[in-house]
């Protein structure tokens, strides 16, 4: 079944079965023949999606991104920039591993390194110090290219691993990510080595100047809004679904019908799409890149971001990010500065043995625990009375 | 209800608990000054002795200067500029520290001098970080360096390595700032005065595997040059002697400094009598000197059994920035303005020789060449065989001909014939 006939099954409207009590003469208009099959039933699809979308949204929407807007207002500069716009930042790169994994039910570990390829891709074709590597294009320009490169670039990585899974897909794609940064590393000619790209300013758009704390964090929310919005609109799309039932039995999916090259490939692009964009980001908010932004350690890190928000839903990323990059910073405040590591490690330790699904898991238990408890409760109120 | 309640109680004890941990008391009259090292990866272990050096100055001050109480918060890097500057910014920009002291690493130095631009108001005192380019590329007049840097430290090691007959030698270092420095201070005078080296091998940081590196050493070369430190030394001096190397090192800075002397391996023995320069050395004859050691064995416990350059290079910095302190009475107002022209001035008489710093705000100073020599106690110490005074940036060269050298890089300078 392709695509077309499952969105035409989706939506038309299948002929309900007239049961009515014979109390008046009987209706000798075309529609009510048995067997009539009406034309497509238009009414649904006159709703456009935005009027669909609009009936799909809850209180709780509307508070999160009425947060997201005041915060800057309630929050210092340092919690604005260091701690909000670096988990939006690192979130991205987070989402891009749980659509994969969540979703496609490809557990990549390179997702880091496609950041890292649109970090040193803005670094080359940007302005930096290293002049004598620099190519000194425009923003926008360097931009588009660094993101079309990642994309290829994550694509290739994709059609190297899509043959492997479970354990075997990350062990190549974290090989694929070790390799790149010792390719940074040893490399002089384009990535400088060690001592990578400093200097690299975020841009000045018109009169938005995005070294502002407050201009890059709202940068960095739109840009995963967007993304959490599109990941969630795709995994409910013909694709995503798609997707999804590959990953639970790809065999059956191909017998189907599908092409489960192509559907991986796809979502292994999309994924680097949104990697790159998160990439950029994080080298603007750097304003350097060297090979130990893209580390195993940093690689891993992703890993760790996503598990710990859970990988059934895209907000897990950014919940994990949010976690992360809170651990990170304040861990030291907590603990004897020798043990600070302890502390991050414990907690991530902590997150997953109580709950596989991380800190989104542990809600769910909440909720179902309140709602059951809820629900004993008036049962044996309504017992006593 | 009796679950809202349940969890009513223990989300407040949770946010008491958050609030207890996160928060700290804001005494009156506390000046807060932030404390950068490396507590992570490859240098851990001399971060942790910066930070014992950084105690020790403050301790010897009672824990105020200034008339004011000193807290000094820590913060962590793992030699990665990015994560300095993190760490830095956190310091900064959310604990509100007025002062900031660090970092270790010679390319974190340069990174957080790139930061401390963007920080006017605050000023920013080196801890031990030796790259040339953080005072000599572009300099930030808040940051201020008052221990010599890595060229400065090699200085008259090219002429001692020449006295002892190696014409000839073959560079072992790791690949970031910190070495590029260092190879340049070694080489000004040694391939000036008819010295060759052979051929470099610049390994990464960390980098655990010499084999391939041991591999390439030339059969002709007279002695080995070896510039790497912590935990990457000890590994190559291991290696090195596992694969049956005979050729006396001439060692950086860093590589035969207490933290690699004091490694519990079988082949300490080989050490003995390798050359090295540095702005201090264990065996100093001075009173200063046997003071310091006596105060930081008093201190520390499970420190070394003699600090160690990191020691050192923390304590003359911090020393400074509360002698500083001292001399405006804690004044820190219209951006710190007044501070900044006494830390220009200041001047003592430190452990290993004068601490004092020239225009650029950069440390000048003397220089000892040291060699390996075993105490009678079974430990190994560095034992000065020659001083060099006061040696500034341009390292004993005419300044115009030192800028036509350029920085230290991998290809510069550059003598293979």
């Amino acid at each position: 079944m392709s695509a077309a006939q499952w969105r035409r099954a989706m939506n038309t409207q299948l002929p309900r079965a007239q049961v009515s009590v014979v109390t008046q003469a009987p209706d000798r208009s075309a529609t009510s023949f048995p067997g009539y099959i009406p034309t497509q039933d238009l009414s649904n699809q006159n709703k456009s999606w935005l009027s669909r979308a609009w009936s799909n949204i809850r209180i709780r929407h509307c508070l999160v991104l009425l947060g997201l807007f005041i915060y800057p207002l309630i929050a210092s500069p340092f919690f604005t920039y260091q701690i909000a716009a670096q988990s939006m930042a690192l979130g991205l790169i987070a989402l891009s591993l749980t659509f994969l994994g969540g979703y496609g039910g490809m557990v990549s570990l390179s997702q880091m390194t496609v950041a890292g390829v649109s970090g040193y891709l803005i670094a080359i074709f940007g302005t930096s110090s290293m002049t004598a590597i620099s190519l000194g294009w425009p923003w926008w320009l360097a931009v588009i290219f660094s993101i079309l490169i990642s994309i290829v670039f994550a694509t290739l990585v994709g059609w190297l691993s899509i043959r492997t899974e479970g354990i075997h897909t990350i062990m190549i794609t974290l090989a694929i990510g070790v390799a790149f940064f010792y390719l940074t590393q040893q490399n002089y000619v384009l990535f400088n080595g060690f001592q990578g790209f400093s200097k690299i300013g975020s841009p000045t758009v018109g009169d938005v100047d995005f070294k502002d704390p407050n201009a890059f964090y709202f940068l960095s929310v739109g840009c995963a809004l967007l993304s959490y919005w599109s990941v969630k609109y795709l995994v409910r799309a013909p694709f995503g679904m798609a997707l999804q039932g590959i990953r639970d039995n790809p065999r059956r999916m191909n017998s189907l019908g599908f092409n489960i090259t192509a559907h991986r490939l796809a979502a292994h692009a999309f994924a680097g799409l949104l990697a790159s964009v998160g990439g950029i980001l994080l080298i603007w908010y750097n304003n350097r890149i060297s090979p130990g932004s893209i580390n195993t350690g940093a690689l891993i890190n992703i890993l760790v971001i996503a598990v710990l928000g859970g990988m059934k839903h895209p907000i897990g990323a950014f919940i994990g990010a949010i976690t992360f990059v809170l651990l990170q910073n304040f861990a030291i405040d907590l603990v004897d500065r020798q043990r600070f590591n302890l502390v991050i490690g414990s907690v991530f330790l902590l997150i997953v043995f109580f709950s596989p699904d991380g800190l989104l898991g542990l809600w769910q238990k909440l909720r179902v625990r309140w709602a059951s408890s809820g629900r004993d409760e008036r049962i044996q109120g309504s017992r006593r009375a | 209800m009796q679950l809202s309640k349940r969890t009513l109680t223990r989300t407040v004890i949770s946010a008491a608990i958050l609030a207890a941990t996160t928060g700290f008391a804001f005494a009156e009259g506390t000046l807060k000054v932030g404390l950068l090292s490396i507590l992570e990866g490859p240098f851990a272990v001399p971060g942790q002795d910066g930070i014992r050096g950084a105690e020790l100055a403050l301790k010897q001050k009672g824990g105020t200067a200034g008339g004011m109480k000193i807290q000094l918060i820590s913060g962590s890097s793992d030699g990665n500029p990015d994560k300095a500057v993190a760490a830095t910014r956190k310091l900064v920009e959310q604990d509100k520290v007025q002062v900031m002291i660090g970092p270790l690493s010679g390319d974190e130095g340069i990174a957080v001098k790139n930061y401390a631009k963007t920080q006017a108001g605050i000023t920013f005192i080196n801890g031990s970080s030796g790259a040339q380019a953080a005072t000599l590329n572009d300099p930030s007049t808040n940051f201020f360096r008052f221990n010599t840097e890595g060229a400065q430290w090699m200085v008259g090691l090219g002429d001692h390595a020449l006295s002892k007959g190696y014409k000839k030698m073959f560079l072992i270092a790791e690949d970031y700032g910190f070495p590029y420095s260092q190879v340049q201070g070694f080489m000004a005078s040694y391939c000036a005065k008819g010295g060759k080296v052979l051929d470099k091998a610049w390994v990464p940081l960390g980098t655990k595997d010499y084999a391939s590196v041991i591999a390439k050493i030339p059969k002709d070369v007279d002695a080995l040059l070896v510039v790497l430190g912590g935990s990457d030394a000890v590994n190559f001096l291991t290696q090195y002697e596992q694969a049956g190397g005979t050729k006396p090192m001439v060692g950086g800075s860093i590589t035969v400094d207490q933290t690699v002397l004091n490694y519990k391996g079988k082949r300490r023995e080989s050490l003995v009598g390798t050359a090295s320069a540095g702005p201090m050395a264990d065996s100093l004859d001075t009173a200063e000197w046997k003071k310091f050691v006596a105060d930081y064995k008093a201190n520390f416990k499970d420190g070394f059994p003699s600090p160690s350059l990191f020691a050192y290079l923390y304590y003359i910095n911090t020393k400074a920035a509360l002698d500083g302190l001292d001399a405006v009475k804690g004044d820190l107002s219209g951006g710190q303005k007044k501070y900044r022209e006494a830390l220009q001035k200041t001047k003592f008489v430190g452990p290993a020789g004068e601490v004092v710093i020239d225009a650029n705000r950069n440390g000048v100073g003397p220089t000892y060449i040291t060699e390996v020599t075993k105490a009678a106690d079974g430990s190994l110490f560095n034992k000065v065989v020659k001083t060099v005074p006061n040696i500034t940036q341009t390292l004993g060269l005419p300044e115009a001909e030192f800028k036509k050298m350029g920085l230290g890089t991998r290809d510069i300078p550059d003598c293979r014939k």
